[in-house]
């Protein structure tokens, strides 16, 4: 299973992090530096694994992006592979050109992408429009309350005006 | 303002952190923005919660505490809209962790949810169970879980798979439950559901046994027909990735096939066509294709197979090895490892392609490939493979260097032909890479070395040379003042050269150099330094022109800073002055440290027990001086060689079983050298040694007692004042030169006699003529007779007349005694036959008290 995903920039900001096993805040924070550190630090023409306390960490340069997955020993390190690209071409598909600054201004909508992707640390879907279709329909529902409300609260504005 | 509009006032709280310059102004951003949350967090105003909530991820994802923030999350769980929500379950997940008691509180929302008539919101419920529920609450929600598996909505269904999951991951008991929802998912034809499905099944066959008999029976052909279509199927744009159609079905489909396969033949057969074609067909440019091969090759070498299909899946990963995509050969280099188990010919093929790879920028390939090239080793090819790696290790990085030398001494200990070969190699690893070296490593040197006697003056020369190159290896230098202490002579007079050697000369005051380099180099360690002392000793003893250049190097360490070095230094100036006579026996050539043993205690098994030593006293052959035995007795009574912190001499004190103790001896000290005693009888394994022996156990280094009142074995003294050769009046004996022979031992089997003759102008020492007599009616063969005396005496065997004692017959042998305490104590022996009768061995022991006074 993959154990999370972490984002981070070429400065070592971190601009996404979704844990699938249990980590304390604490611990969470330690994985972070310390995976940092050993990523942020490979040359350019490595390969793209790296052990890592035991478990196996994929991660993937996309522009000023690590792309990084922390999987078990037994898994299956080119299809992780194909995961982050997977990912990367939604949101690409998603924000139209996706940059980090989409990714650091709208961070929740790349959550929810991830979350219709992954589930438990296992990949959920294969296909790239069935994703973006659920999103949109969630995006929609979410515009339709606004209005609703914005509506509503129009109402009650001009009631007791 | 529109209190929907989140997106602006968080959008300007990004800009505004982004905007900061230092963290000390971005902190206090932070800070002002959790204090108008907080205000806003009591005011309860549920139209600002969404907002909140989205600036408190944005703040903890920056690292800065945000617990504050947990309940609203639950409220925002607790609101009737989605987009709360949606929300609420994402700032859940991100500042929850499944350990925190707080999660508890939100089963009853999630229950409620997960029975929500919006199946949008269900999916947000069976998301966020899924990422982020504890056991209990597993428990708790299951069975809704279960039912929706079956749901109408594709969506839910393939979430309600990876949600089970995790649930039956957290619960394995509740594994049964599931078993039959995730058999019906098998047979689906949305790919989403498909692969969660897919999913559920291997991580119920994992953790269930029962479950992997009910798929491996009901479902394996279903499976191999899905994975056939998937293979064979037309172009589909929404699943097509470089080529293939939905590789990541194919992944999962092969890796359940792998559960299902393993330790079932029946099952494998039934797979081996499709896996064949999938290994056939798939096409390998992309890192899909190769993403589906490797799965294909792992499925292959953990099912039951023919050796066809092994043969292909090493052939693929051959081409892996020699793809120029860094991801490939890591990972195939990965493959072979396991592969070496099945068919190591194959992977032998391909060792030159490994041995590149270990020569790879790449750290993780050249991890990889050592390890595997380990693996790989064997008597045929150890020595070409030793020295590409030895060249490799000269150019390697240091980081690196750790894990190559490592590798090569396992390597080198395990497959050495012969010993010259391994003491090459192992000089080549300590000039490279010496301070990666581990203590066991050098230790284990050194018992080769000592055990290769012919080899002594090579190895001896060759480290000389080495020092002189490498001498900031701190291993190398150990091993070299060791070796140059204990054979300096073959050094200096050039002894046991063999044909290949390079001729050298080295004078007495070169290796000297050396030594005295090693001690007063600034970054020499202790070690070192404790060692380099005591082999001056050595050589103090070997060396006697120079005696006077080690006793001033001596004499400076006295004021050395470190504690080890002064005391060592004030005790051997002491030998050096004024034990001339004894120096010579104290630092005569170790005996041969035995290999078995320090395996042994190597692999910390045993504790080294008393018993091991009668190992190396067995082994001499008759002849030879019983001067090693000797030598172990200088080590029990001999309390002045104080035990040494360096642990290379630690192992063989233990090896002798003999406890130092940590109390060096100094000269005012009174201790019972009992442990020399014992030693003696322990060497020849005698029973329990009688009363009279036992009262010669408390000696006092000091005692001055009258030394002619002991008649039984006394082990002279190393301070005592009175100069060694004292005539006494009983000493007048020697004179005549005619002493009654006595006779030794004598057993129903065996009788021994002794007769003696003097040498006249020599009356230290003793001739002796042995005679052995055969009392039995066999033939006794292989007779091997051995002696040992204490210190002051000095014994020399002569061969006897023959090895095979005739029934009834007798064989001679000569003996050469030297009694150095003559006229203070009379001689005393302990001795030991072995032989062979009707194919048995036979041991017979015994002391032999009874020699005439005055001899």
């Amino acid at each position: 299973m993959i154990h999370f995903v972490l984002l981070v920039s070429r400065q070592g900001k971190v601009r996404l992090t979704k844990w699938y096993s249990p980590y304390t805040q604490k611990e969470r924070s330690k994985v972070i530096r310390e995976l940092s550190g050993v990523i942020l630090n490979r040359g350019p023409k490595l390969c793209n694994f790296v052990e890592w306390r035991g478990y196996k960490v994929v991660y993937k340069r996309y522009a000023s992006l690590y792309f990084c997955m922390c999987i078990d020993q037994e898994d299956n390190e080119l299809e992780v592979l194909e995961i982050i690209h997977h990912y990367v071409e939604i949101l690409d598909r998603y924000f139209g050109s996706v940059c980090e600054l989409d990714l650091i201004f709208h961070f929740h909508k790349a959550y929810y992408i991830l979350d219709e992707l992954l589930i438990a640390g296992e990949l959920q879907e294969s296909s790239k429009k069935t994703i973006a279709r659920i999103v949109s329909a969630h995006d929609q529902v979410v515009e339709a309350a606004k209005e609703e409300a914005g509506s509503i609260s129009n109402i009650i504005a001009q009631a007791t005006k | 303002m529109n209190p929907f509009s989140s997106g602006t006032r968080l959008r300007d709280m990004i800009r505004s952190i982004r905007a900061c310059k230092t963290a000390a102004e971005e902190r206090g951003v932070v800070r002002k923005e959790c204090a108008d949350i907080r205000a806003s967090i009591n005011e309860n105003d549920p139209h600002d919660r969404h907002r909140n909530l989205a600036k408190l991820m944005f703040i903890h994802m920056l690292g800065y505490p945000t617990h504050f923030g947990q309940m609203e999350c639950l409220k925002l769980i607790a609101s009737p809209g989605f987009p709360e929500k949606r929300i609420g379950y994402l700032g859940l997940m991100l500042l929850l962790d499944e350990r925190q008691e707080v999660l508890m509180l939100v089963t009853n929302s999630l229950k409620q949810d997960l029975n929500h008539t919006n199946q949008y919101v269900v999916g947000l419920a069976l998301c966020a169970l899924g990422n982020i529920c504890s056991a209990e609450m597993a428990r708790d929600l299951a069975p809704e879980v279960e039912r929706l598996i079956q749901f109408r909505d594709p969506n839910i269904r393939k979430k309600a798979a990876l949600c089970s999951t995790r649930i039956v991951r957290k619960v394995p008991d509740l594994a049964e439950n599931f078993v039959n929802a995730a058999s019906s998912l098998l047979k689906e034809k949305h790919h989403g559901v498909l692969i969660t499905g897919v999913q559920l099944c291997y991580e119920l066959c994992t953790i269930n046994d029962e479950a992997l008999e009910y798929f491996r029976k009901k479902c394996t052909e279903g499976l191999i027909k899905t994975l056939r279509d998937i293979t064979n199927s037309a172009y589909q744009p929404e699943y097509d990735v470089a080529g293939i159609t939905d590789p990541f079905l194919h992944v999962r489909l092969l890796k359940l096939l792998r559960v299902l396969g393993h330790g079932d033949a029946d099952a494998s057969d039934l797979m081996t066509d499709i896996l064949a074609q999938v290994a056939t067909k798939t096409e390998s440019n992309k890192n899909a294709g190769n993403a589906v091969l490797y799965e294909c090759v792992e499925t292959i070498m953990a099912i039951e197979d023919t050796s066809s299909l092994r043969v292909l899946a090493i052939n693929i990963l051959g081409r892996f090895l020699s793809n120029r995509d860094n991801n490939i050969r890591y990972v195939a280099l990965n493959m072979l490892m396991k592969a070496i188990a099945f068919d190591d010919q194959a992977v032998q093929r391909h060792r030159v392609t490994i041995l590149n790879c270990v020569k790879d920028p790449d750290a993780s390939i050249r991890k990889r490939a050592l390890d595997l090239v380990s693996l790989l080793v064997n008597e045929n090819n150890v020595k070409q493979l030793t020295e590409e790696l030895i060249d490799y290790l000269e150019i390697s990085d240091e980081d690196f260097k750790e894990d190559l030398s490592a590798k090569i001494c396992s390597i080198v200990e395990k497959f050495s032909p012969e010993k010259i070969w391994y003491i090459d190699q192992m000089l080549k690893v300590l000039s490279e890479a010496g301070k990666f070296v581990k203590d066991d490593v050098w230790h284990a040197l050194i018992v080769v070395i000592s055990n290769a006697s012919e080899l002594h003056g090579y190895t001896v020369r060759a480290l000389y040379k080495a020092v002189l190159t490498f001498s900031e290896q701190e291993t190398l230098v150990r091993v070299a003042i060791w070796c140059i202490g204990e054979y300096g002579d073959l050094l200096v007079n050039n002894v046991g050269v063999l044909g290949i050697e390079d001729p050298i000369t080295v004078t007495e005051s070169d290796a000297l150099d050396v030594i005295e380099d090693a001690i007063t180099r600034h970054n020499s360690d202790m070690n070192t330094r404790a060692m380099a002392l005591v082999a001056l000793l050595k050589l103090s003893s070997r060396f006697p022109s120079i005696s006077e250049r080690i006793k001033d190097i001596i004499v400076k360490q006295k004021g050395s800073l470190l504690l080890e070095m002064q005391q060592r230094a004030i005790e051997f100036n002491s030998i050096v002055d004024r034990h001339k006579n004894i120096r010579s026996s104290l630092v005569e050539r170790m005996p041969v440290l035995d290999e078995a043993t320090f395996n042994v205690r190597r692999a910390g098994s045993l504790p080294a027990s008393v018993s091991t030593m009668s190992k190396p006293s067995v082994s001499i052959p008759n002849g030879v001086a019983a001067a090693p035995l000797v030598d172990l007795l200088d080590l029990g009574s001999d309390d002045i060689l104080a035990a040494p912190s360096s642990s290379g001499a630690d192992f063989l004190q233990d090896l002798l079983g003999v406890d130092l103790g940590s109390s060096p001896a100094q000269s005012d000290a009174t201790q019972a050298p009992k442990a020399g005693t014992d030693l003696l009888l322990d060497i020849l394994s005698i029973g329990t040694p009688s009363p009279a022996q036992n009262s010669t156990s408390s000696i006092d280094l000091l005692s001055t007692t009258d030394y002619n009142k002991n008649p039984s074995i006394a082990l002279e003294t190393l301070s005592s004042p009175a100069p060694p050769h004292k005539a006494t009046t009983s000493s007048a004996a020697t004179n005549g030169p005619v002493y009654p022979p006595i006779v030794a031992y004598e057993s129903i089997s065996l009788k021994i006699e002794f007769s003696f003759s003097k040498t006249p102008g020599n009356p230290q020492t003793t001739n002796v003529q042995a005679t052995f007599i055969n009392l039995s009616p066999n033939t006794f063969t292989d007779c091997i007779f051995q002696a040992a005396v204490p210190k002051f005496l000095q014994l020399h065997l002569d061969p006897a007349s023959s090895n095979t004692l005739p029934a009834s017959g007798n064989i001679t042998q000569n003996l050469r005694v030297t009694n150095s305490q003559h006229g203070k104590k009379s001689l005393v022996m302990r001795m030991r036959i072995g032989y062979k009768v009707n194919g048995k061995d036979v041991l017979e022991e015994g002391q032999i008290n009874n020699f005439p006074r005055g001899l």
